[in-house]
C-alpha cells in the first residue's frame, strides 16, 4: 500500500518535472542562443551551453538596432490596451452580472459572436475601415483594434468575478448610504482586485505578443511593435539568430515584471475565475 | 425613529405575483415580526421597505413621507442581512463606521459612536479584526453593530439569526430584545422561527402565499388564530386538526364519536368544519369517562421538560404534549379529553375561524 503510494508520488513528480522541462526548454534555448557568439553558433552544434558566452548581441540590439523603439511602442500599446480594456470590461462585466436590461441576451450573443471568427478574415475590412480614418501606421489605431478584440472576453472574465461577489454586499452599502456607484467603487472593486489583475495580465500579454494586426496595419518603422520588429532580424539571405534571441529575451522582461507585480492577486484570481467559469 | 405605513402594496417579478394587496401600519418604536413559510414573500416585503426592490403597486411611507421613489441611501434605515454582508476588506471598526463616513460625520463623533456600539455588543476587543477572523456569532454582532451605530429611523432584520447554532441563537434573541428595549427603534424582523416571532414581537404579521393572514400580538395569534394556516403555523408542536361535521352543538367526525363545541359557537347544522386542538391542550385522564376518547399510543418523544405523545385517533395522528413522563407507554391505551373551551373551530371551506 505505502510502496504503491510512494511509487505513484514519484511517477507524479516525474511527470510534472517532464512537463516543466518541456515547457521551459525553449526559454532556456532562447537564452542560450542569445549569449552564444555568432562564430560559435553553428560550429558548436547542439551543446547545452557555449564554450564562451558573450553579451555582444545584447549590446548590438540595444545600441545599433531599432529595437528600443519597438520596445517602447509595444509597451505603450500593450499598457494602454490593458488599462482601457480592463476599465471597460469592469463596468460592462458589472452590468452583466448585476442588471437585467433590455437586449442583454442579444448583447451577450453578439459579444460571443465576435470571438468565433479567425481574425485573419477580418484583416482586409479592418484595413479598409482604419485607413481613411488615418489609423493605420499609428499606435492609436493598433490600440483601438486591440481594445475592440479584447473587450468581449475580458467582459466575460470580469463578469465571472463579479458573480462571485454576493449581491448583499453592495445592497448593504447602499442601505448604509452609498450610491450604487460608490458601492461599486468602495466595496465591490477592492474585492475584485484579483480579477482585475488577471484581466490586466491577460490583455497585456495578448497585446504584447500580437503579430497579425501589427504586421498588417503598420508599415512605418517608427510605429512598429516588437513582435513585428523581431522579423527585421530575418533578412533575405540569413537570419541573425543571436540578435533575434537577445531581443526576445529583452522582450520577456516587461511581461515578467508585470506578472511579478500582479502575481499576488493573480493566483487567487485565476482560480476564482476557474471555479465560477 | 419613525412609523412605517404600507398601503395596498403589491409586487410581481415579471408575470409572477409575489405579494398581493399588503396593508400594514407599524407604529413608531414598534417591533413587528413577519413570519411565514419559505417563499411567502417576507424578504421581498422587507426589501421593498429598504428600497432594494421596486414597488409594483401601492405605497410605502416612512414617517409619513412616500418613499416609493426614494433610493435606499436616502431612506435612513438600517438592515441586518441573513448573510451579515460584512465588508470583507474592512476591519470591524471600519465596517461599523462605514455609514457614518459616507455621511461625512466628524472623526471624533464616529470614534465615539463606534465605541458606544461596540460596548453595547461586547465587540471592543475585536475592532481591528477583519470579518474573516471572526466566528459566526461575532460576525452577527458586527452586523448588528453596523446597524445601531448610526441611529437610523428603522431597523430591518432578515432572518438575522438563522445561521447561528441553537444556543447562540437563543442568546442573541435575548440580546436583540434587550437592545430594542434600550434603543426603542422601530423594527421589522423577518423570521420563520416562531419562537423568535413569539418572544420578540410586539405584533406578529403572519404571511402565506403573498397575503397577510393575520396581524396581532403574539398571544392573540396563539389563542385565537384567524384561520387554518395561522393555527397550524403558530405553536410547536403544531396544532392537531380533526375534520367533521356540526350536529347538535357538537362536531361529529366520521367515526360517530362527538366532540363538544365551545359554548356560544354558532355553526350551521351539517356544516363541514375542521376542529383544531393544541397538543398542550389535550387532557390525559386516568380512566375512560363520559366524553373521553381512548386511543393507542403510537410513539413517545421525550423532549426533556415535556413529552410529545403520538396517538392514533379517528384515523389521524394526534399529538399530545404532557409534562407527565409516565403518562404513556408505546402500544398502551390512553384516555384523553378534548375540552370544548380549548378547541378552535374552522370552516373547512373558507378555512376561516368560526366564533
Ligand atoms: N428576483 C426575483 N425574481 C423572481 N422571483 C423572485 C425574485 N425574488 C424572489 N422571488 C420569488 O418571490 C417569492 C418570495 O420570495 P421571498 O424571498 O420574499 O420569500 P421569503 O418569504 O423571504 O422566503 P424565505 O423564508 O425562504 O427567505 C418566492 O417565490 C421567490 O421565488
Ligand atoms: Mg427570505
Amino acid at each position: 500500500m505505502t510502496r504503491k503510494r510512494l511509487l505513484l508520488t514519484v511517477l507524479h513528480r516525474l511527470a510534472v518535472l517532464a512537463y516543466v522541462a518541456f515547457a521551459l526548454f525553449p526559454l532556456f534555448w532562447l537564452l542560450k542562443v542569445s549569449v552564444t557568439p555568432t562564430s560559435l553558433l553553428y560550429t558548436e552544434g547542439i551543446r547545452m551551453w557555449p564554450s564562451r558566452a558573450s553579451i555582444e548581441h545584447y549590446v548590438f540590439v540595444l545600441t545599433h538596432s531599432s529595437f528600443p523603439t519597438f520596445f517602447l511602442n509595444s509597451t505603450i500599446v500593450s499598457a494602454s490596451t490593458a488599462v482601457i480594456v480592463t476599465l471597460v470590461a469592469s463596468l460592462a462585466g458589472y452590468a452583466m452580472s448585476r442588471f437585467i436590461f433590455r437586449g442583454k441576451y442579444w448583447i451577450i450573443g453578439l459579444l460571443l459572436l465576435t470571438q468565433m471568427f479567425p481574425l485573419v478574415m477580418l484583416i482586409a475590412p479592418m484595413f479598409k475601415m482604419l485607413s481613411p480614418l488615418g489609423l493605420t501606421n499609428s499606435l492609436s489605431g493598433l490600440i483601438v483594434v486591440y481594445v475592440a478584440f479584447n473587450v468581449p472576453f475580458a467582459t466575460f472574465l470580469m463578469q465571472s468575478f463579479f458573480d462571485g461577489i454576493p449581491k448583499d454586499l453592495e445592497e448593504a452599502a447602499m442601505i448604509d448610504g452609498a450610491t450604487r456607484f460608490t458601492a461599486f467603487r468602495q466595496i465591490i472593486l477592492p474585492l475584485t482586485l484579483p480579477g482585475i489583475a488577471a484581466t490586466l495580465g491577460f490583455v497585456f500579454t495578448a497585446a504584447w505578443s500580437e503579430l497579425l494586426f501589427a504586421l498588417m496595419l503598420i508599415s512605418d518603422n517608427r510605429a512598429t511593435t516588437f513582435p513585428v520588429g523581431l522579423l527585421s532580424f530575418v533578412s533575405k539571405f540569413s537570419v541573425d539568430f543571436g540578435q533575434m534571441m537577445a531581443a526576445g529575451v529583452l522582450a520577456l522582461i516587461p511581461a515578467c515584471l508585470f506578472f511579478l507585480l500582479i502575481q499576488r492577486y493573480l493566483v487567487q484570481g485565476l482560480t476564482a475565475g476557474a471555479v465560477k467559469g | 425613529m419613525a412609523s412605517i405605513t404600507i398601503q395596498s402594496v403589491s409586487k410581481s417579478f415579471g408575470a409572477v405575483s409575489v405579494l398581493r394587496d399588503i396593508d400594514l401600519s407599524i407604529a413608531d418604536g414598534e417591533f413587528v415580526v413577519l413570519v411565514g413559510p419559505s417563499g411567502c414573500g417576507k424578504s421581498t416585503l422587507l426589501r421593498m421597505i429598504a428600497g432594494l426592490e421596486d414597488i409594483t403597486g401601492g405605497e410605502i411611507r416612512i414617517d409619513g413621507r412616500r418613499v416609493n421613489e426614494v433610493a435606499p441611501k436616502d431612506r435612513d434605515i438600517a438592515m441586518v442581512f441573513q448573510s451579515y454582508a460584512l465588508y470583507p476588506h474592512m476591519s470591524v471598526a471600519d465596517n461599523m463606521s462605514y455609514s457614518l463616513r459616507l455621511r461625512k460625520t466628524a472623526k471624533e463623533r464616529i470614534a465615539e459612536a463606534v465605541r458606544a456600539a461596540a460596548g453595547k455588543l461586547g465587540l471592543d476587543p475585536l475592532l481591528e479584526r477583519r470579518p474573516r477572523a471572526l466566528s459566526g456569532g461575532q460576525r452577527q454582532r458586527v452586523a448588528m453593530g453596523r446597524a445601531i451605530v448610526r441611529h437610523p429611523k428603522a431597523f430591518l432584520f432578515d432572518e438575522p439569526l438563522s445561521n447561528l447554532d441553537a444556543r447562540l441563537r437563543e442568546q442573541m434573541r435575548a440580546e436583540i430584545k434587550r437592545l430594542h428595549k434600550a434603543i426603542g427603534a422601530t423594527s421589522v424582523y423577518v423570521t420563520h422561527d416562531q419562537i423568535e416571532a413569539m418572544t420578540l414581537a410586539d405584533r406578529i404579521v403572519a404571511m402565506h402565499g403573498g397575503i397577510i393572514q393575520q396581524v396581532g400580538d403574539p398571544l392573540d395569534l396563539y389563542d385565537r388564530p384567524a384561520n387554518l394556516f395561522v393555527a397550524g403555523f403558530i405553536g410547536s408542536p403544531a396544532m392537531n386538526f380533526i375534520d367533521g361535521a356540526c350536529r347538535g352543538g357538537a362536531v361529529e367526525p366520521h367515526d360517530g364519536s362527538r366532540i363538544p363545541l365551545p359554548a356560544g359557537l354558532k355553526a350551521a347544522e351539517g356544516q363541514a368544519v375542521t376542529v383544531g386542538v393544541r397538543p398542550e391542550h389535550v387532557r390525559i385522564v386516568g380512566a375512560a369517562e363520559p366524553g373521553s376518547h381512548t386511543a393507542r399510543v403510537d410513539l413517545v418523544e421525550p423532549t426533556g421538560f415535556g413529552t410529545i405523545v403520538h396517538v392514533r385517533l379517528l384515523g389521524e395522528d394526534l399529538k399530545i404534549y404532557t409534562l407527565d413522563r409516565a403518562a404513556a407507554r408505546v402500544g398502551g391505551p390512553l384516555h384523553i379529553m378534548l375540552d370544548g373551551e380549548r378547541l378552535h373551530v374552522f370552516d373547512r371551506e373558507t378555512t376561516q375561524r368560526l366564533g
